[in-house]
Formats: structure tokens, C-alpha cells, sequence
């Protein structure tokens, strides 16, 4: 039978021998007709709830008014009705069909042998020979000939490079133009005006008052086509905010990169990427909201807590002649999650604004 | 016209079986032998979540449309009116508020996914607490832990598909890990995303793994997978009359196809019931994907937190130093790298390979088909106790903000004590499940040697008093002394007698050295001579009260083997 390898070794203790299987305690439906019969009628009225269930389920699609699908609450209870009688529906099947098994059908177990997993040693054989055989008879397995192992090898060598046939085409469309620069660039420039997000109107110095904080994207955003729109959204956005100039620690080479106090920094964490939004007038926290990561404003936007380990990229502001918030350049880093190259350039001159669309 | 239909089915059986041979299949299948227990219902719910989400996704597929287009809101809804969105978002809305039962069957399928998670993790559980992944089981275990993998892709896929705000910003934190990666994460977000984040690409994207790549894989692996559960034939817990070269249960017909198919029905009954009543992603309150807002507080669905827990316990500066170090101008994110690929994939690492970790230690060939005890492998319950502990707190700081506002805590106070709770808590908890399983073993020779305690109390002549015990049934002596008492390896020397070095000896002595992790210290059953010592000493034959009871049920028992097989003898004369 089975082989000593497959003999578990912690085989029953000596001296204990097994009881084998416990006695078997026969249900109340098995022994008397009356709950049998009871057992019966139970499942009978299960399965006819179950049709009831259906009918709930159809009469609330049929009948039940949606209205003009504008109202959420009317919705849900239209929906909530087709639920309830679907869960009806099913449920009275499913009790109805284990109530059956439980009380009706069997429950005395019964004993199978089970066999090992091992084929015999008979069909091992016998694989082997087959293969042995299918071998001789491609002519690979005869001894090894040298023609032979150029066709052996040929084949191996062809059918491992084949998919990429198939798989370098596809792979290579798939990501664009693999233009990985465009990372560094945003639309902000010399002069780009700062907007509200999400409507476009344009921030006055003026507007910024003690405290305040806006949410920034760059003059024409909205302008574009939606593809791209999201594209430049999604590294351009900024947030502006106005502190005592007293409170802020200057870093040095930035002096002159905000305006009396109205300070703007990227809004993309440099942990991965969350909009940074959560902003604490009282302690000049930027909170982000995905994992944490906590950035000093008033502190070249440095970080305090959490995971990321860079300091949110600062735009550089001044004042245009009618009085507008505007950018003084691009972002002088990438903004957004650090990157095996993020801090190589990329070939093209930092102040050149091209292709970043 | 009962008659009928049996010469009718048997013509259509004839039909079939001509062309087919199925009778044999049939034959082999309809009375296999299933044992019963509540926790093999476990692996049935994941399947039978698996079923409702085929049955509610392709309704959905009806309506979704998987494309970045943009469109302006023309629809029902008024507070979304004329606001741009994709037609991927668009059309989610469309389902939920314009196709009677639409919004229902998005439920459905999304709670369906949850649960379908939720099932499989807790039936790999079961698996590992019970050893059910020993030989001739590994393989299984494999496929099971890829339906695993698998199911977290298909539910993260699907919950990016409506691209409203919260999964357009999961996105973006999966591109931020993306990019993350040495050398090569830049091209993989090319790749994915075709170009730039967010690009026009990545929904259609998404929709054709979620539909057809992510749930072809779950179903072949799923066929597989119960392919060799019917192989192997289900494993059974200890018991009298178990053994590891039978299998003791009841018929797949009628009774499990009653029970196990009922049971579909429940869970979807439930599932339906659950969804019908609480609402699950309203992404119209959401809004579509926009870049630049987020709200606090919003939660990924429940799997994905263990993955943002990880990213958050993760500080940038580790004691005045950097995470994130710049090595020769190129940037090496540990801050990122750590959290989100190198833990989950050591851990998921140790999840696929615990069955051949384990059999290392034990050394043990043989085919086991009988479950352990947790109890009786300390060291092994520990382990998943651990593993489970260590999972447990990376999802509470996943989701730190809702405890810190629930509990009125310091959201950074919640993060600094987890950082340390994730060092200290998991081999903790090794060690108290351990020492807990040990007590109980101890408990079970108790149980053995002096019987369970009866509660009363008699005075012996001498005046001491002395709590009477009653001796276990043969049964109850079986569970507690008949299981692996597994020792530490034992590996040869060295060196030969000749003095030269043995092949292979570093690696039998790795072995050993777990082995002896494993098993060094242990609680052994109870043996022979001990039991017979014990009963000497007590000399309490069986009440006569349990033996009447014992003759009772022996009598029932055999009236209803009578009655099966009269009726089967009935059944067999009707054909
Ligand atoms: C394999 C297991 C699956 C899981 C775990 C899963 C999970 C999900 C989740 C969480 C969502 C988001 C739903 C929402 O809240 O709006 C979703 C959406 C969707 N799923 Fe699945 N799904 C699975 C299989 C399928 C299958 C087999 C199909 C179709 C054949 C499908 C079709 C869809 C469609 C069309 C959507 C988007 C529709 C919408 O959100 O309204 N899913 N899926
Ligand atoms: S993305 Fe901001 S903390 Fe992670």
C-alpha cells in the first residue's frame, strides 16, 4: 500500500486505540412521522416565501415610481423594495433548501477510503517510457547528434523571442511618447497670472487678506481641453496663503520669492502625490490629508511629521503693474513624488518653455 | 405524469451519456463524501461572492461606459448639472439614478466585493490555523493564495472604475508608489497610464482587466482549486474513527447539494439584504475626479488600508535622518519603497511560502489529511496570530483619522505609538499564543489523566475534602492524546567518519535550527502508561448512569441505520 516515505511517522499513540466514529444520535423527524412531517411543511413554506420575494422584487420594479431620477431618496427606496424582495426571494430558497437537508436528508456520515496521491510505481514507469519513446521518435532524445542540438537549440531560441514580436510592439505604444521630462514642467512661467480654482478668476494682491488661503491654478487652465487640463491640473495646482511676514523664517536664495507675506507653495504632497488641503491658520500647518505628512508654511514649507521627507516646492510670486499675483517662473524642481531622476536634468535648458503639451 | 418525466429524463440521460460517457462522472461525484463543519463554509462564500459579482458585473457592463471623454452632466441629478466629468463617471451616475435597480446592483456588486475578500482571507485562516495546507495540499495553497492577489487587483481595479474623486486620488497615490520604484517606476507610469497621470488611457485601462483579465484568471484558478479539493477529498478535524487515509462525511447528493447550494442563496439573500439598506460608494456626493480637492477622513475600501497604513507608519526622517536619500544625483525613496513594496511583499512572501517553511521543520513526508488543533501547534498559531496582529495594525493606522476623531486621540500621537506597536505587539502576541496553546494542552492532559471536575464536593473519612472527578469518554480521550508530537530534527554530523566535510549539511542544519524553534519546547500528550497509572489511582469505571445513556443511543442508532436502508433497498428496487 503505501510507501514507507508516506507513512505518517506520529502514527496513533501506542496503547490508545481509536473509538471510532461517536455514536449516532438520531433527529426527531427520523424517529417520528409527526415532526417529520412538520419538517416537511416548514420547507414547503419556506420555498413559497421565496415566491413571494419574487413578486415584491417585480411589483416594486413595475410599479414603483422613480420619478424623474433626480431625487436620491426616492431612488433609494425604490431600489431598497427590489432589494428587499430579491433578498426574499433568495433567502427562502437558501433556508428552505439547508431546512431540508438538516432535517430530512441523511445525516448518519459514512466512510470512504481514500487512496494516495503517488501514482503506482507501475504508471510512473510507464510515463516515463511514453516519453522516452515520444522523444526517440521526434529524433531529440537520440543520442545527442550534432544536428540534433542545432535543431534543439534553434527551437529554444525561437520560441523564446518570438513574443517579442508580439510584446515589444504593444508595450511600446503603450506609454505615449515616453516623454518622461514633461514632469518638470508646469504651465506656470514669467508672468502666469494666479487663478481661483476651480472658476479662473484672477487674484489681486489685494484680495489676500491676514490668514486667508486660496487654492490656486494657473491663468488658462480652464481653457484647455479636458485631457490636458487634467494633465497640467494635476502638477500646476498651488496654494496660496498670507502670514505675518514676522512668523516666516526666510530661506535663503528666496527672499524675494513671495510678496508680503502671501507665500505659494505646490499643492501635490512630495510624499505621493495627494492634493496637500488642509491648511491650520494657527500653527501654519499644511496637513495632507492621505497620509499625514505635515508641512511647516511658515518654515519654507519643511516637513514636521508624517512620511514624506522633502519640503513642498515653492512657487515664486510678485506683483504684476495692475496689482495681479503672478508667477515668476516655473517650479525650480519637480513638484510631486520623488523619482529615480527627478533631480537630473533633462537635457532640454531649465528656462526654455517648451513641450509641455 | 411522475412517471413521465423519469422516462423522460432517462431518455435525456441516455442521450447525453452516449455522447458523453458522463454516467461514470456522475457516478464518481454524486455520493463523494464531504465532512462537515462550520468553518468549511468559509471557502463556499468566497466562491459564491465570486458568483454574484460575475451575475451583478456583466448587469453593470450593460451601462458603464469605460471612457475618459468628456461630457457636461445633462442628467436628472441637479446638483451635478452642467459639470464636466468623464463619461465613465457620467455613465456610473446614469446607472445609479436613471436605470430602475441600477443603483441596487452597483451595491450588490460592491458589497459583494467586500465580502468576497473579507471570505477569502478568513477561510486562509482557517486553512493555516488547521494545517490544512499540509502535504499533499501545498499546490492548493499556492492557487489559493494567487486567487488572494487576485482578488485585491479585481477590487482595486473596480473601485478606480467610476473615477470620481476618492478613486481618481487612489490612483494617484498608486502612480506616486509607481514612480517610486528605482530606475524604471518613471516608465512603468508611462506605461499605465499611456503618457502623463492622469491621461485619457488608464479607465479603459483598468475596465478590460476588470472585466476580463482579472475575473478570467479567478475563474480558471477557482477550477483548479476546487479540481484538486475533489482530488485530494476535503480534510477532516480529529475525532474518533478519523484517520488520515479516510474520509468521514456525508454525500455531495442530495445533502451538500442542498446545504452547500442553499447556502448560495443565503449569502446572496444577505448580500442583497445589506445592499438594499446601507449605501456603499455614493459617488455622486464625491464628485468626479478633479486633481486638486480631497477631503479627510475618506476611506479606500477596507483591503486597501492595510497598504495605506503601511504608507503612513512610515516616517520621512527616522532620527534627524533621511528616508529618501540622493545617491550620485538619482533618488532612492525608502520612505516609499518600504512601506508599499518591500513589508507587503516580505509578508505576502511568507504567506506562499508557509507550507514548505513548515515542512522544513517537521520533516514529516507523509500525507496529512486529518486537521491539527491550533492548540497543538504553538508555535504555528503563534506565527498566524502574529501575522494576523501585524495586519491588523497597519489597517487601524490606515485608518488613524477615523479613530483619532472617534476616540478623541491625537491623529500623530495614534501614528508615533503604532511606528513602535508594530515592532513590539506582533512577537508579542506570538508569544502569548503560544504560551496560551500550551496551556491548553496542559489542560487537555489534565483532562486526560484526572477527568473533568463534577462540581461536588465529597469529605473523605479523614476529613480532607476532595472535588470528584469524572473520567472522559473514550472520544474525549482520543481527541486529546492521538495528534503529531512532533520533535526537533535530528540531522547527521558534519563530518564522516573520514573527517570530510557532508554535502548538504548547511542546509540540514538551517533546518534543525527551526525545527528546534518549532518544536524545542513542547507540551507531549499524554501516554500510555501514564493513562493507565492515572486510572489505577482513580479506579472510577464508567457511571452507570452513562452507560445506560451510552445503550440508549446505541439502540437509536441502529434503528435508523435500519430504516436507511430500507429505503434504500426502496430506491434501488425502483430502478
Ligand atoms: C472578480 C471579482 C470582482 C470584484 C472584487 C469587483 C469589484 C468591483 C468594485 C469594488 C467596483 C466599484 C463599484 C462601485 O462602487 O461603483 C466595481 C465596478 C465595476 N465592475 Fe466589478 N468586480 C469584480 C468582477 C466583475 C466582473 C466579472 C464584471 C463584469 C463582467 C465587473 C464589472 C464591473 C463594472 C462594469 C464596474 C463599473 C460600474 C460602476 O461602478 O457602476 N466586475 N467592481
Ligand atoms: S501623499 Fe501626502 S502624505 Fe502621502
Amino acid at each position: 500500500m503505501s510507501t514507507p516515505e508516506n507513512t505518517p511517522e506520529n502514527e496513533p499513540q501506542e496503547g490508545f486505540v481509536d473509538p471510532g466514529l461517536a455514536d449516532h444520535r438520531p433527529r426527531r423527524a427520523d424517529v417520528e412521522p409527526k415532526a417529520n412531517k412538520r419538517a416537511e411543511r416548514q420547507v414547503a413554506a419556506l420555498f413559497g416565501l421565496s415566491v413571494v420575494g419574487t413578486v415584491i422584487a417585480l411589483w416594486a420594479y413595475f410599479t414603483k415610481d422613480a420619478g424623474d431620477g433626480g431625487d436620491v431618496a426616492t431612488i433609494q427606496s425604490v431600489n431598497m423594495w427590489i432589494g428587499l424582495g430579491i433578498a426574499l426571494a433568495m433567502a427562502g430558497i437558501g433556508f428552505g433548501a439547508i431546512h431540508w437537508a438538516k432535517t430530512l436528508m441523511r445525516d448518519h456520515e459514512m466512510v470512504e477510503e481514500r487512496h494516495e496521491l503517488r501514482s503506482s510505481d507501475e504508471a510512473r514507469e510507464g510515463a516515463i517510457q511514453n516519453l522516452k519513446d515520444g522523444a526517440e521518435d521526434s529524433g531529440i532524445g537520440s543520442t545527442g547528434t550534432k544536428r540534433r542540438s542545432v535543431l534543439k537549440g534553434s527551437l529554444i531560441t525561437a520560441v523564446a523571442i518570438a513574443p517579442l514580436a508580439v510584446l515589444v510592439p504593444q508595450i511600446g505604444n503603450m506609454g505615449g511618447d515616453w516623454n518622461i521630462s514633461k514632469f518638470r514642467h508646469t504651465l506656470w512661467g514669467p508672468g502666469v497670472r494666479l487663478a481661483r480654482d476651480p472658476d479662473g478668476e484672477l487674484i489681486k494682491a489685494s484680495d489676500v487678506t491676514m490668514g486667508s488661503v486660496f487654492h490656486v491654478i494657473p491663468e488658462g487652465l480652464n481653457d484647455l481641453d479636458h485631457h490636458h487640463k487634467m494633465v497640467e491640473k494635476a502638477k500646476a495646482v498651488v496654494l496660496l496663503v498670507r502670514l505675518d511676514p514676522a512668523d516666516m523664517k526666510p530661506v535663503a536664495g528666496r527672499e524675494d520669492w513671495s510678496f508680503d507675506g502671501i507665500i505659494a507653495y505646490s499643492k501635490i504632497c512630495t510624499h505621493v502625490g495627494c492634493p496637500v488641503a488642509l491648511y491650520e491658520q494657527q500653527t501654519h500647518h499644511l496637513l495632507c490629508p492621505c497620509h499625514q505628512s505635515t508641512f511647516d508654511v511658515a518654515d519654507g514649507a519643511k516637513v514636521v511629521f508624517g512620511p514624506a521627507k522633502r519640503p513642498l516646492p515653492q512657487l515664486p510670486i510678485a506683483v504684476d503693474d495692475e496689482g495681479y499675483i503672478v508667477a515668476q517662473n516655473d517650479f525650480d524642481e519637480p513638484i510631486g513624488a520623488s523619482y529615480w531622476d527627478r533631480l537630473k536634468g533633462d537635457g532640454s535648458s531649465a528656462d526654455v518653455e517648451e513641450g509641455s503639451h | 405524469m411522475g412517471a413521465k418525466v423519469n422516462s423522460a429524463a432517462a431518455g435525456t440521460a441516455n442521450y447525453v451519456d452516449e455522447r458523453t460517457s458522463i454516467g461514470g462522472f456522475v457516478k464518481f461525484f454524486a455520493r463523494k463524501l464531504f465532512p462537515d463543519h462550520w468553518s468549511f463554509m468559509l471557502g463556499e462564500i468566497a466562491l459564491y461572492a465570486f458568483i454574484i459579482l460575475l451575475l451583478s458585473g456583466v448587469f453593470l457592463t450593460a451601462f458603464f461606459v469605460p471612457s475618459m471623454t468628456e461630457v457636461h452632466y445633462e442628467g436628472p441629478y441637479e446638483t451635478m448639472h452642467g459639470v464636466a466629468m468623464t463619461e465613465a463617471f457620467a455613465s456610473t451616475l446614469k446607472t445609479s439614478f436613471e436605470v430602475p435597480g441600477g443603483l441596487l446592483i452597483r451595491q450588490i456588486h460592491h458589497w459583494s466585493a467586500l465580502l468576497f475578500v473579507a471570505a477569502i482571507m478568513t477561510h486562509m485562516c482557517r486553512v493555516f490555523f488547521t494545517g490544512a495546507f499540509r502535504k499533499p495540499r501545498e499546490l492548493n495553497w499556492l492557487i489559493g493564495f494567487s486567487l488572494m492577489v487576485l482578488a485585491l487587483a479585481a477590487g482595486f481595479t473596480g473601485y478606480s472604475l467610476p473615477d470620481d474623486v476618492l478613486s481618481g486620488n487612489g490612483l494617484r497615490i498608486i502612480d506616486g508608489v509607481i514612480k517610486g520604484i528605482p530606475l524604471i517606476g518613471t516608465y512603468i507610469s508611462y506605461w499605465l497610464f499611456g503618457g502623463e497621470y492622469p491621461g485619457v488611457d488608464i479607465i479603459p485601462r483598468l475596465f478590460t482587466a476588470h472585466i476580463l483579465i482579472v475575473p478570467a484568471l479567478i475563474l480558471a484558478l477557482i477550477g483548479l482549486h476546487l479540481f484538486l479539493v475533489f482530488l485530494h477529498k476535503h480534510t477532516q478535524y480529529p475525532g474518533g474513527g478519523k484517520t488520515h487515509k479516510n474520509v468521514v462525511g456525508l454525500p455531495l447528493f442530495p445533502v451538500y447539494t442542498a446545504k452547500a447550494g442553499g447556502f448560495f442563496f443565503v449569502v446572496f439573500a444577505i448580500v442583497a439584504l445589506v445592499a438594499s439598506v446601507f449605501t456603499i460608494n455614493p459617488v455622486w456626493n464625491y464628485g468626479p475626479y478633479d486633481p486638486s480637492p480631497v477631503s479627510a477622513g475618506t476611506q479606500p475600501d477596507w483591503y486597501i488600508l492595510f497598504v495605506d497604513g503601511a504608507l503612513r507608519l512610515m516616517p520621512g526622517w527616522l532620527f534627524g535622518l533621511p528616508l529618501e536619500w540622493e545617491i550620485l544625483g538619482y533618488t532612492i525613496s525608502w520612505n516609499i519603497l518600504i512601506p508599499s513594496l518591500i513589508i507587503p511583499g516580505i509578508f505576502f512572501a511568507i504567506i506562499a511560502l508557509y507550507p514548505w517553511i513548515e515542512a522544513w521543520a517537521t520533516g514529516d513526508k507523509g500525507e496529512r489529511h486529518v486537521l491539527d488543533r491550533p492548540r497543538n501547534v504553538p508555535v504555528r498559531t503563534g506565527i498566524g496570530v502574529a501575522m494576523i496582529m501585524f495586519y491588523v495594525l497597519l489597517v487601524i493606522e490606515g485608518s488613524n483619522d477615523i479613530v483619532a476623531s472617534l476616540f478623541h486621540l491625537s491623529l500623530n500621537d495614534i501614528t508615533i505609538f503604532l511606528q513602535w506597536a508594530i515592532f513590539i505587539i506582533p512577537p508579542l502576541s506570538f508569544w502569548i499564543t503560544k504560551r496560551i496553546c500550551m496551556g491548553l494542552q496542559r489542560k487537555d492532559r489534565e483532562l486526560v489523566l484526572h477527568g473533568h471536575e463534577s462540581g461536588t464536593i465529597v469529605r473523605h473519612e479523614n476529613g480532607e475534602y476532595i472535588e470528584v472527578h469524572t473520567p472522559l469518554d473514550e472520544q474525549e480521550v482520543w481527541l486529546r492524546v492521538n495528534y503529531p508530537n512532533h520533535k526537533p530534527l535530528e540531522i547527521a554530523d558534519e563530518f564522516n567518519d573520514r573527517g570530510v566535510r557532508r554535502k548538504g549539511y548547511k542546509w540540514d542544519r538551517f533546518k534543525q535550527k527551526l525545527s528546534r524553534f518549532y518544536y524545542e519546547e513542547r507540551v507531549e500528550p499524554v501516554t500510555w502508561e501514564e493513562y493507565q497509572e492515572a486510572l489505577h489511582h482513580h479506579d472510577h469505571g464508567p457511571s452507570a448512569q452513562g452507560e445506560a445513556e451510552a445503550a440508549e443511543a446505541q439502540q437509536a442508532d441502529a434503528q435508523l441505520t435500519n430504516e436507511w436502508d430500507k429505503q434504500d433497498k426502496a430506491g434501488a428496487a425502483d430502478k
